[in-house]
């Protein structure tokens, strides 16, 4: 199986310029509340090159969801504004027309949810609902489409699809509907997935197959994967890239093997420090003092500065996303004079050090 | 097999049966069936498995929250359900549980301190400013800033929220705390947080934890022994080292080698077990084994005897045919 076999992570893996599949500058979201219009996220930048696996990791609220959603422009209807651009294989998704957009959307980009359920309808069955979209994009034959579902299902690992293929999704594992989702969101073969917590709600052990399989999808067909979670651990299996976000901004981009060894932010360095797998048994964990500031009441400068152990002055100016070599970004200015533990120094004595020589 | 009741044992429990009946009314859905184990005073001692495969059901057990429907659940060597009623409700302030989602556990129309207050009014324990003043301990215990009370549970974050609920359980000073997925709905950040006020607490206060979880890194941080539970029953259960470490039954080893490792590739190693399928309904569980539909060295053997419950080690207890042979060969 493949899922021994980390994949290729090297600084080369991080993408940006002329290649990249999609890029996203200046990105922010904007929402019409009771309390008047709040800045959900602001100045998002990064890219994608074709067939990379790119992890958005982060908190509760800090903006991930909303962030794959734009990019559909799948956003709820209390959306004030869109700043910034998303450009995907020539086109501005930000601005292009709703035709345009509908002609992208389930075709060459895709979305699959944490609750597969609720994306799927009840009342048909599973091959329909997957032959429906390869229809309504593509225009093929009944038996085609059928037949091209059937090769779909089996692909993501269902067993005996002939007998699946006519099921209702209440007849299915929570396992299963994801694989189900999974298959409706590539039959068109698209060039970009985006999964949105896509194992959360399910097991471990078949969190590990749908990974598997998400992973070995996307290096057959070249399908650029933008997994969003808050679980390093499903990053670090599955990605070849990390981008971490905090309040409304990407803090953080870099190969993942980079963020976990050595960790640019204060943030992602103490994200890392908190995981139980990292710390001495029994031992007190290392946490993060203090909480993510209100979207109402964001300070001006780093938004990390009232948790940090590094604050300075000079901490309260704006702080751009730098760029720091080998095609990382790191969205703080002290980063070269700071030098923050990652996933390595840590493991050593923890019991995940003796969990990856057994069994 | 049933191990001999310890007297260091704050609860034993012995060949727990509880069923539910299903909507139609057909088929009961054995949740746990037979059970047995004991919990020391003063441990730890986590409960982890998939989800259905009966932790929570086992949780409420034990604090009586629902009957058990064959076997039994002693506290302290006394089964309470012998008791009069009256101590009976008295006994049970003495075994408390605390679930995952604080949203659901708090009034969102009380206030904090009141919520927080409700237990000791209920059991109408001391004077008023008795009373209050046991919740301002309690809250200052978990750490958090008394002109909190005044507020609503939705100006706090999720964090606090649980730190509320766990207070609630303090005031009634409980010696054991069932914890069921207690830090699955918090932030990284703050689960930290969370899981070293739970360790305080238990060196402060004496407290026991039946600490229920589905995430391998939590309940072998916080733990002293752990016991994996597979469709309604336990198939491993030791000290948390030996568990986690030197794992005897099949599918504990398929359950850590899934666990996703915060790590860069270069210290994953690759000996991981990808376990086909999922976990069967146990309404109608596997025969044998109830693990041997996934697991990769079933033999014939398993899918017609139970596999003995058994101590291979000291304190160290299997139920597989062949955890004592390498490779689980039969040979
Ligand atoms: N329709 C909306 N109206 C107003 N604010 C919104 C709306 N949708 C999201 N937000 C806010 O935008 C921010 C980002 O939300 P988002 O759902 O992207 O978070 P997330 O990072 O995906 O979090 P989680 O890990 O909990 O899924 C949050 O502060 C959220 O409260
Ligand atoms: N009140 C109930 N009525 C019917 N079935 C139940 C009830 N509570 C739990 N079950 C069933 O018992 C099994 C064990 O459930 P549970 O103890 O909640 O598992 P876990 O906490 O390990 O996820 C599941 O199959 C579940 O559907
Ligand atoms: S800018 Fe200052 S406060 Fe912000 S992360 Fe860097 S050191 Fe910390
Ligand atoms: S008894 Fe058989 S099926 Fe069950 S875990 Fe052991 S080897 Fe596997
Ligand atoms: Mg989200
Ligand atoms: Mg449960």
């Amino acid at each position: 199986m493949a899922a021994d076999q980390p994949a290729q992570r090297g600084s080369e893996a991080v993408a940006g310029g002329p290649q990249a599949l999609m890029s996203v500058r200046g990105l922010g979201i904007r929402f019409k509340t009771s309390h008047g219009v709040w800045q959900a996220t602001r100045k998002i930048d990064f890219d994608i090159a074709p067939g990379e696996r790119v992890g958005i990791v982060g908190e509760s609220g800090c903006g991930k969801t909303i962030t794959g959603l734009s990019i559909l422009r799948l956003l709820p209807n209390n959306l004030a504004g869109l700043d910034g651009s998303i450009h995907f294989d020539g086109t501005d998704l930000a601005s292009c027309s709703t035709r345009q957009m509908r002609a992208i959307r389930g075709r060459r980009i895709a979305m699959i949810f944490q609750e597969p359920m609720s994306a799927l309808d009840p009342v048909f069955t599973v091959g329909h609902q997957i032959a429906e979209t390869l229809r309504v994009h593509t225009g093929v034959t009944r038996e085609e489409a059928r037949e091209r579902t059937l090769d779909m299902l089996r692909r993501v690992g269902i067993a005996s699809p002939e007998r699946r293929i006519d099921d209702y999704p209440h007849q299915l594992s929570g396992g299963m509907r994801q694989r189900v989702m999974i298959a409706a969101s590539l039959i068109c073969g698209p060039q970009l997935l985006i999964a949105d917590e896509p194992t959360t709600a399910l097991d471990v052990t078949v969190q590990a197959q749908i990974l598997e399989l998400l992973r070995d999808l996307s290096e057959t067909s070249n399908t650029a994967l933008m997994l969003i979670t808050h679980d390093l651990g499903v990053v670090a299996e599955t990605c070849t890239r990390m981008i971490t976000m905090y309040a409304g901004e990407v803090i953080e981009d870099a190969a993942v093997d980079d963020a976990l060894v050595r960790p640019l932010h204060p943030y992602t360095s103490g994200l890392l420090r908190s995981l139980p797998h990292l710390s001495p048994r029994h031992g007190k964990l290392p946490s993060i003092p203090g909480r993510v500031p209100s979207i109402m009441d964001m300070p001006n400068g780093c938004r990390f500065k009232a948790r940090c152990s590094h604050a300075v002055a000079g901490c309260e100016k704006e702080q751009a996303l730098l760029d720091a070599g080998n095609g990382r970004k790191v969205r703080c200015w002290r980063f070269r004079e700071l030098d923050l533990p990652g996933a390595l120094q840590h493991a050593a004595t923890a019991p995940i050090a003796a969990m990856v020589t057994s069994p | 097999m049933t191990p001999q009741a310890a007297d260091n044992a704050i609860v034993s429990v012995r060949d727990l049966q509880v069923g539910f009946q299903t909507t139609d009314r057909r088929a009961v859905v054995k949740a746990v069936d037979g059970v047995s184990f004991d919990v020391r005073r003063g441990e730890t001692f986590g409960i982890i498995g998939e989800s259905g495969s009966g932790k929570t059901t086992i949780g409420r057990a034990l604090v009586f929250l629902l009957k058990p429907s064959g076997g039994a659940i002693l506290h302290n060597g006394i089964d309470p359900l012998a008791m009069p009623r009256q101590q009976f409700q008295s006994h049970r302030r003495d075994y408390q549980i605390i679930f995952q989602d604080p949203n659901a556990a708090l009034n969102p129309r009380m206030t904090i301190l009141s919520s927080v207050l409700e237990p000791l009014e209920l059991a109408r324990a001391g004077s008023k400013a008795e009373r209050l003043q046991r919740a301002h301990e309690a809250m200052d215990r978990v750490g958090l800033p008394l002109d909190l009370g005044e507020r609503y549970p939705h100006q706090l974050s999720g964090g606090q929220k649980q730190r509320v609920v766990i207070a609630r359980a303090l005031t009634l000073r409980p010696k054991m705390i069932v914890c069921d997925e207690v830090v699955a709905a918090l932030d990284m950040s703050i689960r930290g947080d969370v899981l070293n006020l739970f360790a305080e607490l238990q060196r402060d206060l004496g407290l026991t934890y039946v600490f229920i979880t589905h995430d391998l890194a939590v309940v072998s941080h916080i733990s002293e022994r752990i016991a994996v539970m597979y469709l309604g029953r336990f198939v491993e259960l030791g000290p948390t080292e030996k568990v986690s470490e030197r794992p005897l039954h099949p599918y504990t080893q398929a359950l850590l080698s899934a666990e996703p490792r915060p790590l860069p590739s270069t210290m994953r190693g690759n000996n991981r077990i990808v376990l086909q399928g999922e976990i069967p309904s146990p309404i109608d569980p596997p025969s044998g084994c109830r693990f041997r539909t996934r697991c990769q060295y079933a033999q014939a053997v398993c899918a017609e005897k139970t596999p003995d419950w058994r101590e291979l080690m000291p304190d160290h207890w299997v139920a597989c045919h062949f955890a004592d042979r390498p490779n689980f060969s039969p040979n």
